[in-house]
């Protein structure tokens, strides 16, 4: 065994690297200085980030083909990353609650732990590493989710989670069993290779197992039901983790295995399955959430809405549609954590969650409406706004195949927006135009210096993200050098 | 140099206004920041239409002026292409003069002026923008960048039954732009024969190879898409709930600009880049733009709110515009421009003075009032003359821009256009009838309300919102060949191009 090899996979040295610093840190140093374990994570995360964004451009494959690193895997993993750093830097005034501190060691632990696991699901390349990846990612999530251990929503979220997540996993391993009993490898160039030209039922059936358990991770409907009551129990940080990132590694993975493995059945199978899925998923998201009045829940339905718009990138199966997919999910990030803050910001201060508390926030916080303006409108995909630029460019790549049935599925999704619009508009009308109800609007706090922070982050991704044209460009770039994905075509 | 285009200065200002009203402390500063920028944006205005017409003097025929183009999301080929015709810039002269009085008309907004006029600017970036693009990603995200703020500024600084108009208004364009979404991105991957995409309106026209059958598709789209923000019936009945419940200088904005958004887009985009399909199904339309002209009208007829009279006037006068441009030859859109120009100004004059009276009354209900030309004459002779030029006297922008669209859609020698036409010409007489009604009940007559006797005429910034538009109005009226001469040369193109087929 060449060990040499490791060294080609920096991205997860640097981030085992800091997990070992937050952990030594959490262990060893002393009482006093305890109290800056959330603020040293963020440091030391932050520096990883960055020195990704800079350093990370090889590509390679490694451990015989298993694992592999292209300018994509590079480019989503470090949208990951700023996704993560601006979870850890919300979390600081969470994590510093009182009933929090002996236990927030493990908060950031696990946390770094499920970023590992995803780290492994987008860049294998067999199925083996794929599911290990899944497993890491997923069952510390568990963890996370019961974190408020003295709430008995965030017991019932955990135990659901796990339930589905061990559930999901099932149903994925039974179709890799199939996949495995068709061609006798776990490799995906091995699979692809023998299963091409070939479109027995017994396949059939084992991409639909696959489909579903990965639909369940990124909560596509009818695999979604488990998404409100989780991201409404769990800590709020752990729901715009939930939220943001998991479902951007799931959908990249996702995607890969989809257009790499499976990409010889496209048109005769997973194109028509995804369809379903796509209609299925926005349709009913977007009904859903109008009728809830939990700003948690809300979202949750607002998010299954918007995993199928990130679908689409998948049903393109092409270079644009990985650039186009990487691109939603970075502005999905920015505009969801954008949300989540706020939402989070007013849960750590007065504890309210429903949108009727919302009513004449802007006579009262005028800054954190505001924010929360920016997200919803960057939701609906409303220019200059980031939301607008990755919508566009989602659609632009799924209709680039040329394929008519994909024009009628990008008007459904089209005309799906509207609904979504109606329901974002109802917060920015809570905030803005309602009058205060009886108890009167929430009143006027300063949140703290973290949450702030992480919001100005948000703000100014959502705000420059789409203008800056380089950014897609970058993406555009990385999805065409690892065009290798695509060769099956 | 982006910044040696004297185009991108309509965006620039519109945008510098808006940083400057986010740091202005009291309500004298943002009149100050707003009077500023809306004056320097009329002197530029003024100054492009200058610059424009020298050039033109000297011979220059290309069919776009100004133009430039800057990379912008390269793996698309999506660039900020910037140029005007004679058209682009008589509606920026119509946007500049618009946004100049719409600033006078909200002089005493209240409660938060500085947040209202920032939504007001953003609402005028996305005009501007709209106006000078010739790039079809950027033309429709300014398109949706003007859009937006209407929500707010309806919601918030409205009257009467705001939130359900606000959000009928706000989900019915963002509806009418997901399916113009849908045309402009199929347009983009049809743009090209060999490959080359692009998203340059010039490029895409010369080029002009969107296959026949993708155009049967594409055109509704695009035609429904802008139309909707033109008033075409069925999907007008935003307008009415819209214009009612907004603040006075939105709907003088709504009106007098936005609504010619759907217009300019129908012909530039609609029409322009897919001439087959426009000659194929220009029918369809223009029944439905008719049904606009002549039901817009007699609804206005049995009204009583001023508003919604008003409102169902210009969905009248705006169905006239787009009926004009199907009629697909160079004296009928040349008459659509010329009625774009006139009813922004006679539209935006008539919601301006509205929303003074009701200032004063604090009712828009005609039975309510009488006499009202006694109290206040300036508003009152005022009326008069917005009224005049609604139903188009000579004299005014209206008689200019009707006669020319009725003698270029007759000048169709077949039955279905002339029956028509025809029709359509009903409208003016239905547009006396329920004008001549409010000017009889309103102004003259004895006076209903006793209280309304100690109300006061109009104050000076109104007084100056109002002279600006009337001079407009009477302007365009007497000079209609100044004005034809900016814009005829823009027909040239589109006409060959419709000719071609």
């Amino acid at each position: 065994m060449d060990y040499s090899q490791f060294l080609s996979m920096p991205q997860e040295i640097g981030l085992v690297a800091v997990f070992l610093l937050v952990f030594l840190y959490d262990t060893f140093m002393s009482k006093k200085v305890q109290n800056a374990l959330p603020v040293f994570t963020c440091v030391v995360f932050g520096l990883f980030t960055i020195a990704n964004v800079f350093f990370c451009e090889e590509s390679c494959s490694i451990f015989g083909g298993m694992f592999e690193n292209t300018q994509a895997t590079v480019a989503i993993k470090a949208i990951l990353n700023i996704g993560m750093l601006i979870v850890l830097i919300q979390s600081v005034k969470w994590a510093n609650s009182e009933y929090m501190t002996v236990r927030r060691g493990e908060f950031y632990e696990l946390l770094l732990i499920t970023l590992f696991g995803m780290y492994f699901m987008i860049s294998a390349r067999h199925f083996l590493m794929f599911v290990i990846g899944l497993e890491t990612a997923s069952l510390p999530l568990a963890a996370l989710i019961a974190f408020e251990k003295n709430r008995y929503e965030s017991h019932e979220a955990a135990a659901k989670y796990m339930f589905t997540a061990i559930f999901s996993s099932a149903i994925f391993m039974m179709g890799l069993s199939f996949v495995y009993a068709l061609s006798g490898s776990l490799y995906f160039s091995d699979i692809a290779a023998m299963i091409f030209g070939e479109s027995s039922t017994l396949l059939i059936v084992a991409l639909a197992f696959v489909i579903a358990g990965v639909g369940f991770k990124l909560s596509l409907v009818p695999f979604h039901l488990w998404t409100a009551d989780v991201y409404q129990g769990a800590p709020t940080p752990v729901t715009g983790y939930l939220s943001v990132i998991s479902k951007g590694a799931a959908a990249f993975g996702f995607m890969v295995i989809l257009v790499q493995v499976f990409g010889s059945v496209y048109t005769v199978a997973w194109k028509w399955m995804m369809y379903a899925l796509i209609v299925l998923t926005i349709i009913l998201g977007n009904l859903f959430a109008i009728r809830q009045r939990n700003m948690k829940r809300f979202l949750a339905f607002s998010s299954v809405s918007q995993a199928g718009y990130i679908m689409l990138g998948v049903v393109a199966a092409n270079e644009m549609g990985l650039a186009s997919l990487m691109y939603y999910v970075l502005v999905y990030v920015l505009s969801n954590l954008a949300a989540f803050g706020v939402i989070g910001a007013i849960e750590n201060k007065t504890g309210k969650v429903m949108m009727s508390d919302y009513d004449g926030l802007r006579s009262t916080n005028p800054w954190l409406s505001f924010a929360m303006m920016l997200a919803m409108f960057s939701l609906a995909g409303i220019p200059p706004f980031a939301g607008f630029f990755s919508k566009f460019f989602i659609f632009a790549g799924a209709l680039s195949t040329g394929d008519v049935a994909l024009y009628v599925l990008v008007l459904i999704a089209l005309l799906n927006t509207i609904i979504s619009l109606y329901y974002y508009l109802l917060v920015v009308k809570a905030m803005f135009i309602n009058k205060p109800g009886e108890n009167g609007a929430i009143e006027t706090f300063k949140s703290a210096c973290s949450e702030r922070l992480a919001m100005i982050v948000c703000v100014l991704g959502i705000m420059l993200v789409g203008i800056v044209s380089c950014i897609y460009t970058y993406l555009v770039d990385a999805a065409e050098t690892s065009s290798a994905l695509f060769n099956i075509f | 140099m982006i910044w040696e285009n004297i185009l991108i200065y309509f965006v620039v200002i519109p945008v510098l206004t808006l940083a400057g009203l986010a740091i202005c402390k009291n309500i004298k500063q943002v009149r100050a920041v707003s009077v500023i920028g809306a004056t320097v944006l009329m002197a530029l205005g003024v100054y492009l239409l200058v610059e424009f017409l020298q050039l033109r003097a000297a011979g220059v025929a290309d069919e776009m002026l100004f133009c430039g183009d800057w990379m912008w999301f390269e793996p698309m080929n999506i660039k900020l292409s910037l140029g005007v015709d004679g058209i682009s810039v008589a509606m920026l002269l119509l946007s500049c003069v618009i946004v100049f009085a719409g600033v006078f008309a909200s002089w005493n907004m209240d409660p938060l002026p500085r947040e209202y006029f920032m939504w007001f600017w953003l609402l005028s970036t996305g005009v501007f923008g709209f106006f000078i693009a010739i790039d079809l990603f950027t033309m429709f995200m300014f398109y949706e960048v003007a859009l937006i703020p209407m929500y707010l500024l309806i919601g918030v600084w409205g009257s009467g039954n705001k939130n359900y108009s606000a959000m009928k208004l706000t989900l019915m364009l963002m509806g009418a732009s997901a399916l113009l979404m849908l045309g402009i991105i199929g347009v983009y991957f049809h743009s090209s024969a060999d490959g080359n995409l692009t998203m340059n309106l010039l490029e895409i026209a010369r080029n002009n190879a969107i296959p026949h059958e993708w155009q049967y598709f594409l055109f509704p789209m695009t035609f429904v898409g802008f139309g909707v923000l033109g008033a075409m019936f069925p999907f007008h009945t935003w307008s009415p709930d819209g214009h009612a419940s907004a603040p006075t200088a939105v709907s003088m904005l709504h009106a007098g600009v936005l609504m010619k958004l759907g217009g300019y887009g129908c012909f530039r985009i609609a029409i322009y880049l897919m001439p087959h399909a426009a000659n194929e199904l220009a029918w369809i339309f223009l029944v439905l733009t008719g049904i606009s002209v002549v039901y817009g009208a007699f609804s206005a007829c049995v009204q009583t709110d001023l508003k919604y009279i008003n409102a169902y006037s210009s969905v009248s006068h705006c169905g006239m515009v787009l009926f004009a441009i199907l009629m697909l030859n160079t004296t009928a859109m040349t008459g659509a421009i010329m009625q774009m120009l006139s009813h922004g100004l006679m539209t935006a004059l008539f919601f301006a003075l509205i929303g003074m009276i009701y200032g004063r009354t604090h009712t828009r209900d005609i039975r309510k009032m009488g006499g009202l030309m006694q109290i206040m004459p300036f508003l009152g002779v005022g009326y008069v003359i917005a009224g005049l030029a609604n139903l188009g006297l000579p004299g005014f922008s209206g008689f200019v821009a009707e006669m020319t669209i009725f003698v270029g859609s007759f000048a169709h020698a077949d039955l279905f256009h002339r029956v028509l036409t025809i029709m359509a010409c009903t409208a003016i007489v239905i547009t006396a009838v329920y004008i001549l009604r409010v000017v009889g009940k309103m102004l003259y007559g004895p006076v209903h309300d006793e209280h309304h006797r100690t109300l006061t005429d109009a104050v000076w910034h109104e007084k100056f919102a109002v002279i600006t538009l009337i001079v407009c109005v009477a302007g365009l009226g007497c000079f209609p060949n100044f004005f034809n001469e900016i814009i005829y040369d823009s027909f040239a193109p589109i006409i060959k191009a419709l000719g071609a087929f």
